[in-house]
C-alpha cells in the first residue's frame, strides 16, 4: 500500500474563492492510502514546497497528490521538490482544480464537490503509479531556418556566431526576402539594401551556414534534437556551382513579357533571371511557365551564350534529407491582395497602387528608377491620397480584412508621405487613418515631422469611395473631426494593406506539428513568457511568421529565437519523456497497427524466438518500441487490438482506475 | 416553374414598365409569376426602429400569404425587395419582433420567416440560369455598351440581402452579357442616386445622378439599366444626361427574348 501525501492549493483566492479548500482536504484525507492531507495558500511557492518536502520525510510518504492548477504550469516544479526528498519525481501527480474547477464554475458546493472527485481520481492513479526513469538522447547539432528574410538570416547568422551548422531553406531563388523590395526604413531612413545586403553577402560567406535557395521543405520527422527533414530543391535549370551570376543570359533571353514580382509586376523581366543585382546566392534561374525552350523544345540562347555550360534543360527536382537538432519557422508575410475592396478601384484604376508597389516605384532600381511616375500615363502625380488600415482592423463578420492591427502600416505610410514631400516639393499629400499608432523608439518623433515639418495632411476618417474618371481619382472621405465629406481629386492613391502570414506557413506548421491561431500566425509557448518559441519541443519562431512586426522588431526576435536554439544545440544530450509506449511481447500478435499509427517511426518489427508447449521453438513476429524515438502520444496503445501496447505513467490499468473514482460517488 | 409574385404600387402607376416586361419575359421564359390576391403596400422604407412594427405588418402578410400558397416569394422593385427582404430576416431572427407582430396578425398560423423571397434577377440567374437564358435569347443586343446601376437598395445590406458582393457586383453585369451585350465597368454603379433626397434637397439629388452618368459616359455606355423606380426616375429627371437613355433591365429583357 501506498502512503500518500495530497496537497490543496487555495492559488490565492483564484481557487480558494470557488472551492472550499478545507473540505477538500478533508474529504480526501479518508480515501485509502491517504497518510497526510493539508491546504496550503500557495503550494508552488518556496514554503509551499517546503511543506510538501517535509511531509514526504515525517510521514515517509510513497505518492503525492497536489490539487493546483494546471500540470502545464507546475507538475515540473512540484516534481523536483518531490525528487529532492528522494521521491521518484513519476510518483506525483496532480489534479487540476484552477483550469478545470474554480475558473469555469461558480456555484462553491457544485466546484467543491468536483475538487474531491478529481482529487479521488489522482489518489486512485498514484496508487498504480510506479517510480519511471528517464533516457537520454543526442543532440545533432545543426539547426534548420525555414524561410531567408532579414528573420532567418539574423537567425541563421547568431547562430552560425555561436559555433553551429544552420541551414537556411528559401523558396525564391533569393535570400532577402520582402526587406529586399523596400526603399528605405523607418525611422532612420536610411536606405533598406544599404543595410540589408551586407547581411546577405555575411551568410553567404559564412562557412556554417548553407543556403538552399528556390527549396521548400517537403516532410520533417523526429523530434526535439533529431529531427529528419526532406527539402525539396525546385529544379531552376541551372547548375548553382556552375553558373557565375554574370547576367548576359538575362539580357539575352528573346521572352521579354514575363511579370516581374520583385517590382509587384510593374514591370517585366526575362524567362531566365537573377531577381535583383544583389540576390544571393547570385544565380540565374529559369522560370518554366514562361520559358520558350522548356515548352516547346526550340530557342536554347541562354544555354548557347552561357560560357560556363551552366545551363541544363533536363534538371529535375532533387530531394535532399538532412538532420538538425532544432528548426526554426521564419517564413514571413505577404501583403494582402485588396482586389475585394472595389470601394478603392484597386482592380479596375492602375493609380490605385499598394504601400510595396509604391516602394518600388520610389526605388532606384524599381521599375521608373525612383522617379516617381504614375503607372497609368508615366506622369508626375501631384495630389496622393494615401487610405490606412486596408484590411486590417476589421470587424469579426467582414469576411475580407483581418481583425488585428498590422502594426507597420501607419509608420511606413508616414514615411512615404515625408519621402515624396521631400522629393517633390509642388504635391499635396493626404494620409486618412482610423488611429494613428506609433509606439516604438523615435517613432512619435518621426510621424509628427510628417506632419510638422513637412506639411502632410492627415485627416482622421475613412475613405468611401474612389471614382476613375478622365484620368483623376475622384476620392469621396469623411473628415470625422469636422463632420464634413470631403472631395479630393487625386492623381495616385496608395492602400496601406494589412499584413497577412505567408500562405506557405500552414502546410509548414501542420509539418513541423506546430500549432497556429485563427490569423495563421504560429502560436507561441506562452504569449507573455516563452514569446520565440512554439509548443511544440525544438520548434522556434522567429518574425511576422508569429505576428506583424517591424524590422527592429523582427531582428530582435531573430536574435532571441537563435539564442533559444543555440541554448538547445549546446547541450550534447536531451533528457527524454520516460513516459513512453512498451510492447508485451506475449500478448503482441505482430499485425503491424502500431507501426502503422506511429507519427514518429518509434516502432519496429522483429522475429523472435518463444517457447511453445512440450519443448518446442516457436518464431514470432513482434513490435518493440525504440524509447529514444517515441514521444509517448498513445496513438499505439489505441491502435492495438490485442491490449498489448501501454504507455508508461499512461497504462490502461491507471486511466481504468482514475474513471472508476470519478464513477464511484 | 411557378412563384407568387409581389408587384408593389409604384410598378402599377409610374413603373409599369418594369412590371410589364418581366412579365412577358417570364412568360417566354416558361416561368409563372402568379400575383399575390389583395396584396398591400411594403411599406416602402424599412423601419430601423427597433420597436417599430406597425410599418412592418403588409409586408409579413405577403410573406405569410406566399407561405400558406406554398410558394417562394418572387419582388421586382428595388425598393420592395429591399423592405420585404428585411422584415423577413427580423421574423426569421428576432424573437420580440415576431411575437408582437404574430400577436397584432392574429393569423390562422403565426409567421416565422419561413417564405424564401427572390429578386426576379435571383430567378433570372439561379432558377433559370444566365446560361439557358442566353439560349432563348432571339434578338441578341450584339455591339451594345450597357452600364449596371445597382443603386444602394438592391444588394445592401450584404448579409440580409445576400444577393451579391455590394463593393465589387457582378449579377447585372452577367445578365447583361447573358443577352449579348457588353457590360461597361465603373465606379459609381453602386453608388446612391440620391434617392427620396430629391423631394427635400433637388440640387443633392442632381449632384448624385449626374456624378453616376458622367461616370457611366465616360466609360463609353450606351445604355444604363436598372432595377429600381426611383434610381430611374432620379437619373432621368435629375441625370441631365439627354444623350444616355435609362431603362429598366427587363425592357432589354423583352427585347433580347423579341417579346417587347
Amino acid at each position: 500500500m501506498q502512503r500518500i501525501g495530497v496537497f490543496i492549493c487555495h492559488c490565492g483566492t483564484n481557487i480558494a474563492a470557488t472551492v472550499d479548500v478545507k473540505a477538500v482536504a478533508e474529504a480526501l484525507s479518508h480515501e485509502p492510502g491517504v497518510v497526510f492531507s493539508t491546504d496550503y495558500q500557495y503550494m508552488c511557492s518556496e514554503s509551499g514546497q517546503t511543506l510538501m518536502r517535509e511531509a514526504i520525510r515525517e510521514h515517509k510518504l510513497t505518492g503525492v497528490v497536489v490539487c493546483s492548477c494546471s500540470p502545464r504550469m507546475h507538475e515540473a516544479t512540484f516534481r523536483k521538490a518531490a525528487e529532492k526528498e528522494g521521491l521518484n519525481p513519476y510518483m506525483v501527480e496532480i489534479a487540476n482544480i484552477r483550469e478545470q474547477v474554480s475558473w469555469i464554475h461558480k456555484d462553491m458546493k457544485e466546484a467543491t464537490e468536483k475538487a474531491v472527485i478529481l482529487g479521488r481520481a489522482a489518489i486512485a492513479k498514484v496508487h498504480l503509479n510506479k517510480p519511471l526513469k528517464a533516457g537520454e538522447s543526442p543532440v545533432t547539432k545543426r539547426a534548420l531556418v525555414i524561410g531567408g528574410g532579414i528573420a532567418g538570416i539574423q537567425t541563421a547568422l547568431d547562430i552560425a556566431e555561436a559555433g553551429f551548422e544552420v541551414d537556411i531553406v528559401e523558396k525564391e531563388p533569393t535570400i532577402g526576402g520582402k526587406m529586399a523590395q523596400i526603399d528605405k526604413t523607418f525611422p532612420t531612413l536610411d536606405c533598406a539594401a544599404y543595410i540589408l545586403t551586407p547581411k546577405m553577402v555575411d551568410v553567404a560567406q559564412n562557412e556554417k551556414i548553407k543556403i538552399f535557395s528556390y527549396s521548400e521543405v517537403e516532410a520533417v520527422k523526429g523530434f526535439v534534437g533529431n529531427f529528419k527533414v526532406s527539402i525539396r530543391k525546385k529544379a531552376r535549370y541551372v547548375i548553382e556551382d556552375k553558373c557565375t551570376g554574370c547576367g548576359l543570359c538575362t539580357e539575352k533571353c528573346p521572352q521579354k513579357k514575363v511579370p516581374n514580382p520583385f517590382n509587384m509586376n510593374l514591370d517585366t523581366r526575362r524567362a531566365i533571371y537573377i531577381p535583383f543585382a544583389q540576390a544571393v546566392p547570385k544565380v540565374a534561374a529559369i522560370d518554366a511557365d514562361y520559358c520558350t525552350m522548356l515548352k516547346t523544345g526550340k530557342c536554347g540562347v541562354c544555354s548557347k551564350i552561357c560560357a560556363a555550360g551552366a545551363i541544363d534543360y533536363q534538371q529535375k527536382d532533387e530531394i535532399v534529407e538532412r538532420e538538425y537538432g532544432a528548426i526554426v519557422a521564419a517564413t514571413g508575410f505577404n501583403p494582402l491582395k485588396p482586389d475585394k475592396y472595389n470601394e478603392y478601384g484597386y482592380s479596375t484604376c492602375p493609380d490605385v497602387v499598394t504601400s510595396l508597389e509604391l516602394e518600388r516605384l520610389m526605388n532606384a532600381a524599381g521599375p521608373t528608377a525612383g522617379t516617381l511616375l504614375r503607372p497609368s500615363d508615366k506622369t508626375h502625380p501631384h495630389t496622393l491620397v494615401f487610405v490606412q488600415c486596408v484590411g486590417s482592423r476589421c470587424d469579426a463578420e467582414n469576411e475580407k480584412g483581418k481583425p488585428y492591427c498590422s502594426k507597420i502600416c501607419c509608420m511606413y505610410t508616414a514615411k512615404h508621405a515625408m519621402l515624396i514631400r521631400e522629393k517633390y516639393p509642388d504635391t499635396e499629400v493626404y494620409v486618412f487613418y482610423i488611429d494613428v499608432r506609433t509606439p516604438g523608439k523615435n517613432f512619435d518623433e518621426f510621424y509628427r515631422r510628417a506632419v510638422e515639418q513637412y506639411g502632410v495632411h492627415y485627416i482622421k476618417g475613412q475613405v468611401g469611395k474612389v471614382v476613375e474618371e478622365n484620368g483623376k481619382l475622384k476620392v469621396q472621405a469623411s473628415d470625422l473631426l469636422s463632420g464634413e465629406q470631403l472631395h479630393i481629386d487625386a492623381d495616385m492613391v496608395v492602400l496601406a494593406t494589412a499584413v497577412e502570414p505567408d500562405k506557405s506557413a500552414r502546410g509548414i506548421a501542420t509539418m513541423l506539428t506546430a500549432s497556429m491561431d485563427t490569423n495563421d500566425f504560429f502560436t507561441e509557448a506562452h504569449a507573455k513568457l516563452r514569446p520565440v518559441e512554439s509548443p511544440t519541443a525544438g520548434i522556434f519562431l522567429s518574425g511576422v511568421c508569429q505576428g506583424p512586426k517591424d524590422i527592429p522588431e523582427t531582428v530582435s526576435q531573430a536574435s532571441a529565437a537563435a539564442a533559444k536554439v543555440i541554448g538547445l544545440l549546446a547541450k550534447d544530450k536531451l533528457t527524454c519523456n520516460p513516459c513512453v509506449a512498451n510492447s508485451d511481447e506475449m500478448l503482441c500478435n505482430g499485425c503491424s497497427s502500431c507501426e502503422k499509427v506511429c507519427p514518429y517511426g518509434a516502432i519496429t518489427y522483429s522475429d523472435k524466438e518463444f517457447r511453445g508447449p512440450n519443448r518446442t521453438t516457436l518464431i514470432r513476429r513482434v513490435a518493440s518500441v525504440n524509447e529514444a524515438v517515441c514521444q509517448g502520444c498513445g496513438a499505439c496503445t489505441v491502435a492495438c487490438p490485442s491490449g498489448a501496447m501501454d504507455l508508461k505513467g499512461f497504462s490502461n490499468r491507471q486511466i481504468m482506475a482514475e474513471v472508476d473514482a470519478i464513477c464511484k460517488m | 416553374m411557378k412563384f407568387s409574385y409581389y408587384p408593389g404600387c409604384t410598378l402599377k402607376t409610374k413603373g409599369k414598365d418594369l412590371d410589364t416586361y418581366a412579365r412577358a419575359s417570364a412568360e417566354a421564359l416558361g416561368v409563372e409569376l402568379a400575383e399575390l390576391p389583395e396584396w398591400q403596400c411594403c411599406g416602402a422604407v424599412y423601419p430601423m426602429a427597433k420597436d417599430e412594427i406597425a410599418t412592418k405588418l403588409s409586408a409579413v402578410r405577403a410573406l405569410a400569404n406566399a407561405r400558406d400558397l406554398d410558394t417562394e416569394l418572387v419582388t421586382l422593385c428595388s425598393a420592395c425587395h429591399n423592405v420585404i427582404k428585411q422584415v423577413n430576416n427580423d421574423m426569421k431572427t428576432d424573437a420580440d419582433i415576431v411575437l408582437r407582430v404574430n400577436n397584432y396578425l392574429k393569423l390562422d398560423t403565426p409567421y416565422n420567416g419561413e417564405t424564401n423571397v427572390l429578386h426576379f434577377l435571383e430567378v433570372l440567374r439561379d432558377r433559370v440560369g444566365f446560361d439557358e437564358l442566353k439560349k432563348k435569347v432571339v434578338n441578341p443586343l450584339t455591339g451594345r455598351k450597357i452600364a449596371a446601376y445597382y443603386g444602394c437598395l438592391l444588394l445592401r445590406p450584404s448579409k440580409v440581402m445576400a444577393m451579391d458582393d455590394p463593393e465589387n457586383p457582378t449579377i447585372l453585369e452577367d445578365f447583361i452579357r447573358a443577352i449579348g451585350a457588353e457590360p461597361v465597368i465603373y465606379a459609381m454603379r453602386n453608388e446612391c442616386c440620391g434617392g427620396y433626397v430629391t423631394i427635400e434637397n433637388p440640387g443633392e439629388a442632381k449632384r448624385r445622378s449626374n456624378a453616376v452618368l458622367d461616370n457611366a459616359a465616360s466609360k463609353g455606355a450606351d445604355t444604363v439599366v436598372t432595377a429600381c423606380p426611383l434610381c430611374l426616375y432620379n437619373l432621368k429627371k435629375n441625370g441631365g444626361h439627354d444623350d444616355l437613355p435609362v431603362v429598366y433591365f427587363t425592357e432589354l429583357l423583352a427585347e433580347a427574348l423579341g417579346v417587347k
